[in-house]
């Protein structure tokens, strides 16, 4: 408990410590280099941005979660049904498989005007991009889940006059769980990147403006410390998605799987 | 009539069985077997000999290429009980539900079967000495823990056959001894029908009543050896000189069998 309790402190505590180091020579170089705060601004300039524009930039924020967390359901909940029907039948997989891959490998940003003119609606369209982004990991991840059920368990299955939708669902979904988890926690982030990348391309997008586009509004104001505010809140976000997935993923495999038990073992 | 062939006759007649697979490699090359009802038989024989694959074979989970396998049991599931080298069990279930597996396939509906069912896979954990351990998971349990719970899993629709293919060969010895006497137990009590495959001469002489000695790749029946040995085997039969005796002769047979 107690090498435990120190490493745990270790964990939290250096990171810290080498950002806190970090910060501290931004602020003095900063300081005595006297360079323009529209380059480079100091950490306390940025904080001081943070808090005045704090409620607006919230704001903004609450507008892209929004797309983001859409996003990122409708990749889950599509990106898991797309798996499973690529699980069921193989030549459906074949015939598809390589457009997911399209998808997947055709930057956003050369796709995102086009949706945008396509799909009428802000919110839709800046979904839809989110979406493009973040349900390959989730598809591929969780295919490759539901084929990899133990051999032997199969066979048993097969012994004991299982129906297929039977080992589907004692055997192949929960098995595939894991991986779509893991599947899920790369999308978190990724869903974030293409909500942001959309509102690159799409502007203001109507009356509601996320913090991407508050963030070029700063870039082209020359309002340089709140644009890193804007950043940090961006990272905070994306950190803070990780982190929540990562929690549910742990309680979800708590009893059996090794990716959530490894760390109570040693 | 049937009911007759079915209660009196063999419950296993293989004929000539032949396995070859796709690459072209045989693994079984005529086998002739015949097993009586309640017989604990062991197959025995070198690593790569077919033991495996016979098995699969008379479970029913590949197809000869020529030949029959004959079984005498109703085509019901649950009837034939299959333990695999490794225990096999769901990791994300616990020990019960692992055990009521069969059950859950089968689906009988009804409260009253689901709760009888349920006392039946508790009594099968705690009958294998898994008592206190019936919500643990997997990966809370030793390796000769999960091999019990395969067995319970096997053992709880009170199978008329009951396939082992290499169950203990991963453990350790101690492990081994004490798995070894408990499955003797459940055969005593039970009676089914056993099929054992293993490698180690020790191991076929102290369970079986009959050792079919194998020979190498492709695998034939290369001898039939009766094991006299009184029951129940316990301790002392392992230090007894009959004991020895035999395991001298099957090592024998078995050292033929592998140079032919």
């Amino acid at each position: 408990m107690n090498r435990q309790g120190t490493r745990l402190g270790m964990r939290i505590l250096a990171p810290l410590v080498v950002g806190a180091a970090f910060l501290a020579l931004w602020e003095a170089a900063a300081r005595i280099s006297g360079v323009p705060v529209y380059i480079l601004p100091a950490p306390s300039a940025i904080a001081q941005s943070l808090w005045v524009d704090g409620p607006s930039l919230l704001g903004s924020l609450l507008v892209t979660l929004r797309i983001t967390l859409a996003a990122l359901a409708a990749a889950a909940i599509v990106g898991g049904l797309i798996a499973l029907v690529f699980s069921l039948s193989r030549i459906v997989e074949i015939s598809f498989f390589p457009y997911a891959v399209i998808l997947q490998v055709t930057p956003i940003v050369a796709i995102a005007p086009l949706i945008i003119i396509w799909v009428h609606t802000p919110f839709l369209a800046l979904l839809t991009c989110a979406w493009i982004v973040a349900f390959f990991p989730i598809v591929s991840n969780t295919t490759v889940g539901l084929n990899s059920a133990d051999r032997n368990l199969l066979a048993l299955f097969r012994l004991y006059g299982a129906s297929p939708w039977q080992v589907l669902w004692f055997l192949r979904v929960p098995t595939a769980l894991p991986y779509f988890l893991a599947g899920l926690r790369i999308s978190g982030g990724l869903a974030l990147i293409g909500a942001v990348v959309a509102e690159f391309v799409a502007g203001t997008g109507g009356a509601e403006t996320g913090l991407a586009y508050r963030i070029l509004e700063a870039g082209y104001r020359l309002a340089i410390p709140r644009l890193f505010a804007a950043l940090f809140l961006l990272s905070l976000t994306g950190i803070a998605i990780y982190l929540v997935l990562d929690f549910i993923s742990r309680r979800l495999l708590r009893h059996w799987h090794e990716s959530a038990s490894a760390e109570e073992e040693d | 009539m049937s009911s007759s062939v079915l209660s009196d006759g063999p419950i296993l007649e293989l004929r000539g069985v032949v396995k070859r697979f796709g690459s072209g490699l045989e693994a079984l090359a005529g086998i002739d077997l015949s097993v009586a009802r309640g017989e604990f038989l062991s197959l025995l024989g070198p690593s790569g000999c077919g033991k495996s694959t016979l098995l699969r074979v008379i479970a029913g989970l590949t197809r000869p290429s020529a030949g029959s396998s004959r079984l005498a049991v109703d085509h019901a599931p649950g009837r034939i009980g299959f333990v695999f080298q490794d225990p096999t069990l769901m990791p994300w279930s616990t020990v019960t539900n692992n055990v009521l597996l069969p059950f859950r396939i089968a689906r009988h509906s009804g409260a009253k079967a689901r709760a009888k069912e349920r006392d039946r896979a508790l009594a099968a954990v705690r009958a294998i000495g898994l008592a206190g351990f019936e919500d643990a998971y997997p990966h809370q349990l030793s390796g000769g823990m999960r091999m019990r719970v395969s067995i319970a899993r096997a053992l709880v629709t009170d199978p008329d056959l009951l396939l082992l293919d290499e169950p203990f060969a991963a453990l350790d010895e101690i492990t081994r001894m004490a798995l070894n006497d408990d499955l003797l137990r459940l055969w005593e009590r039970h009676r089914p029908t056993i099929l054992f495959v293993t490698h180690s001469v020790f191991e076929s002489v102290y369970l079986s009543t009959r050792i079919a000695v194998m020979s190498a790749r492709p695998g034939r029946v290369a001898a039939d050896l009766k094991v006299e040995l009184p029951q129940p085997r316990d301790r002392a039969t392992r230090t007894s000189a009959d004991y020895a005796a035999m395991c001298d002769a099957v090592s024998a047979t078995l050292a033929q069998a592998m140079r032919a």
